[in-house]
């Protein structure tokens, strides 16, 4: 494995590409259900707070964010900027600890 | 004789001079019908000034020598007809973009090809001194891939369009990857790890974003992005069986 770091994060973008695209349309139309008799901090977390279910779906939204977002971005600051090497790397690694951070502290607060 | 004005049959030509910082100069050539972008390159070059450097070689679109920049696209100017191209009757010729300039119309292929060899290039024989012919199917997958790819010129044309190139002067480039992709099909050839680990680094066959404009502008009507995808594929397999 060692080595092939950009193989490794070509697979791990798809990989969380694959996740997300199912994620990402239940989660539209579960806002477009949602919001059909009206939008109230109440009634999310009515159906939010306590399920396992939808903590572990947006538990693994977050996950598949952070590592799909942090490869793109990667990669658009090596192509756009003359930002390589390892800086690169810690700052993405920063960012992707980030999304994880601020993204299970919103699970939390939902559930 | 549609065309009976002296004016009406003559192309204005701006050419690039000098190197990297050189300038756009503008030649009047005689149009003659069937003329071609290199053939009024020629012309420049044999009756205004013998001092302009272009490259060429077999004229008929095999050699690979005389691709440059035709209006801000590059091509292959022995098969590139004036007339039709021209805007206004207006033609523009650089250096083929991602090169570095010698001089006018020649570029620096040097990076070009060493890049051939980074991306191993080089088919590796099975059997050294075999006497019999390998039998190949010629409806095998593999076969049939390798032959989708294999009529590559090694013009630099689909190199000078990719923008990836453009953004990241490290990256392997269409051409290259395109020839490693026949020699992952070639069932004669030896080394097919080798050539998948030498395209699965930093600015490899992942680096591409399959923005087509290699299968766009290839003269030879080859797809390199497809077998760039079919390199992607093969090192995410191998990979995953732990062979990369």
């Amino acid at each position: 494995m060692t080595g092939r770091v950009e193989l490794w994060l070509y697979i791990a973008q798809r990989v969380s590409a694959m996740v997300l695209a199912p994620l990402v349309l239940v989660h539209l139309a579960t806002i477009v259900y949602a919001i059909r008799d009206g939008l109230s901090a109440a009634e999310i977390l009515s159906r939010t707070q306590g399920s396992i279910l939808w903590a572990g779906f947006y538990g693994l939204f977050v996950v598949a964010a952070a590592v799909h977002g942090t490869i793109g971005l990667r990669v658009i600051l090596r192509e756009m900027t003359p930002w390589r090497g390892k800086s690169l790397n810690v700052a993405a690694i920063g960012f992707c600890l980030v999304v994880l951070f601020l993204g299970f502290r919103a699970v939390e607060a939902v559930t | 004789m549609e065309e009976s004005s002296g004016a009406a049959k003559e192309l204005t030509f701006e050419v690039w001079r000098g190197g990297e910082d050189g300038h756009f100069a503008s030649y009047t050539v005689p149009h003659q019908e069937k003329q071609t972008v290199l053939d009024a390159v020629t012309y420049i070059q044999r009756r205004l000034d013998p001092s302009l450097s272009y490259r060429f070689a077999c004229r008929i679109g095999m050699c690979g020598s005389c691709a440059m920049m035709v209006n801000g696209a590059p091509r292959w100017t022995c098969r590139t007809n004036a007339a039709r191209i021209a805007k206004d009757r207006k033609i523009r010729l650089a250096p083929l973009r991602n090169l570095p300039v010698i001089k006018d119309l020649v570029t620096d292929m040097t990076v070009f090809f060493e890049k051939w060899q980074k991306a191993s290039g080089t088919f590796v024989p099975s059997e050294p001194g075999a006497s019999e012919f390998a039998a190949v199917a010629p409806e095998s997958k593999e076969r049939k891939a390798a032959s989708a790819g294999i009529e590559c010129i090694g013009c630099g044309v689909c190199y000078a369009a990719c923008d990836v190139v453009k953004w990241n002067p490290d990256y392997l480039g269409p051409a290259q990857l395109n020839r490693a992709w026949t020699l992952v099909n070639d069932v004669r050839d030896a080394d097919r790890k080798g050539h998948l680990a030498a395209v699965a680094v930093d600015a490899g066959c992942h680096a591409c974003h399959s923005h087509q404009n290699c299968t766009t502008y290839c003269p030879k009507g080859l797809n390199p992005t497809e077998s760039i995808a079919g390199l992607k594929r093969a090192t995410m397999s191998a990979a995953l069986k732990g062979d990369l």
